[in-house]
């Protein structure tokens, strides 16, 4: 039997840049509220939102990938050719094949990387960093473009009253690169497929495509279930991924959770016990619920406005329809 | 030990005090949680999560929407408590 010569990489992984983008039209919810029967005051004390950003026509999945690229890779002080492998999280490209992390490696001129989509949902930001930081260690890449991109505007049901204001578009970016030193904590992820019908696509595109029902496919959620996982389970899972980084809650900067709602962000703060002096990522606000763009959306703001900085110690953590879920403890860029 | 039909409603009384801010005075068996008490959809989640915790007992998410009342509340842990 030959043998084959082990594979080696980087120490560590690191995030080296961020960068997001967000639809040019922002959606109030005075406009949900013409196809639905709420208040402004209802939806906000309900999730949190005040307004969020909707695609136009140009603002594709690919069109809000490049863009978001663009920004981490100049973020991270490389070249797009530096780029080794282009991990593209969604849920929203409605073009099975290919897989629309190929176009966007092409246009952002990383070269010939390997390019490829996940599917994990609200969860698929820490999916893809867990990937990007294994290949970076493996040394199958130096650096891994990882994108989380949602039009999920695209698969809402705008005329019911339970999630026609929760969902956004936007996309959001992060370059993985070697570090000297551990700033990627262990990911702490998992699946309960036991409970797949608690957030779900309302019908299958087959069932849509024989004409039953009518409605176009969009995302619908048991909101109870959903607030009760997220809130009690994810906050355990929240606590392991400190654990498993080798810290505590008061060794934390920065809190940034999947935007999936703010009572569930309110609540999550509460139950982990989260110290005064931790920032905690509130874009839920302005941004919607935009899945798996959220969290590097959410980390692009918070580095932008200054209310974290480079170098902070943030527990990211994102979960949804699966169910899934990953978090994990990161050095900021 | 289990809890008194007395004991759940003081209990539920300070958790909905807590998370609602709603007046201990004000949480009687007769009251409905969300018309009441507005307590949203969201809060009573909490509201469940803590009384599991506090009287031992387990809500499972399908009988939560049966729980109009704080009064359907203490039969429940009542019944169920462990």
């Amino acid at each position: 039997m030959a043998k084959i010569k082990p594979s080696k990489g980087a120490p560590y992984a690191r995030i080296l840049g961020v960068g997001g983008y967000r639809p040019t039209r922002v959606v109030p919810n005075e406009v949900i509220l013409e196809r639905i029967d709420s208040s402004d005051e209802w939806i906000r004390s309900r999730s949190g939102i005040a307004t969020r950003h909707w695609a136009d026509d140009q603002e594709t999945v690919t069109a809000m990938s490049v863009e978001a690229a663009g920004k981490a890779i100049a973020d991270a002080g490389i070249a797009p050719a530096d780029i080794g492998a282009v991990v593209v999280s969604t849920v929203s490209h409605f073009k099975q094949t290919p897989a629309v992390a190929t176009e966007i490696a092409h246009l952002v001129g990383a070269g010939k990387p390997a390019a490829f989509d996940i599917s994990a949902g609200c969860a698929g930001f820490g999916y893809g960093l867990t990937l990007a930081k294994g290949m970076i260690v493996d040394g199958s890449a130096e650096h891994v473009l990882v994108i989380g991109v949602e039009r999920l505007s695209d698969l809402t049901d705008h005329e019911d009253r339970a999630t026609a204001f929760l969902f956004g578009d936007g996309a959001g970016a992060v370059v993985v690169g070697p570090s000297d030193v551990p700033a990627i904590g262990r990911t702490v992820w998992g699946s309960e497929g036991d409970k797949s019908e608690t957030i779900k696509q309302t019908v299958s595109w087959a069932e849509y495509r024989d004409g039953h029902p009518e409605k176009f496919p969009a995302i619908t959620q048991e909101g109870q279930a959903v607030f009760r996982w997220a809130v009690f389970e994810m906050a355990k899972v929240a606590q392991q991924a400190l654990e498993a980084a080798g810290i505590t809650a008061d060794d934390l900067d920065v809190f940034i959770p999947h935007q999936a709602n703010m009572r569930i962000i309110d609540s999550m703060v509460k139950t982990l016990k989260l110290p005064e002096h931790v920032t905690v990522a509130r874009d839920i606000e302005t941004t919607g619920n935009t899945s798996a763009a959220s969290i590097p959306l959410a980390m692009e703001r918070l580095l932008a406005t200054g209310e974290a900085k480079s170098g902070d110690t943030a527990l990211v953590i994102g979960f949804g329809a699966g169910l899934v879920y990953a978090a994990t403890v990161v050095t900021l860029p | 030990m289990a809890a008194t039909q007395e004991e759940i409603v003081d209990g539920l009384a300070e958790i909905v005090n807590e998370i609602a801010g709603i007046p201990v005075e004000d949480v009687q068996l007769d009251k409905s949680f969300t018309d009441d008490l507005d307590v949203d959809s969201l809060s009573m989640v909490e509201v469940v999560v803590a009384a599991e915790e506090r009287f031992d007992v387990k809500i499972p998410d399908e009988d939560v929407k049966n729980l109009k009342t704080v009064g359907d509340a203490t039969s429940y842990i009542l019944k169920h408590q462990g």
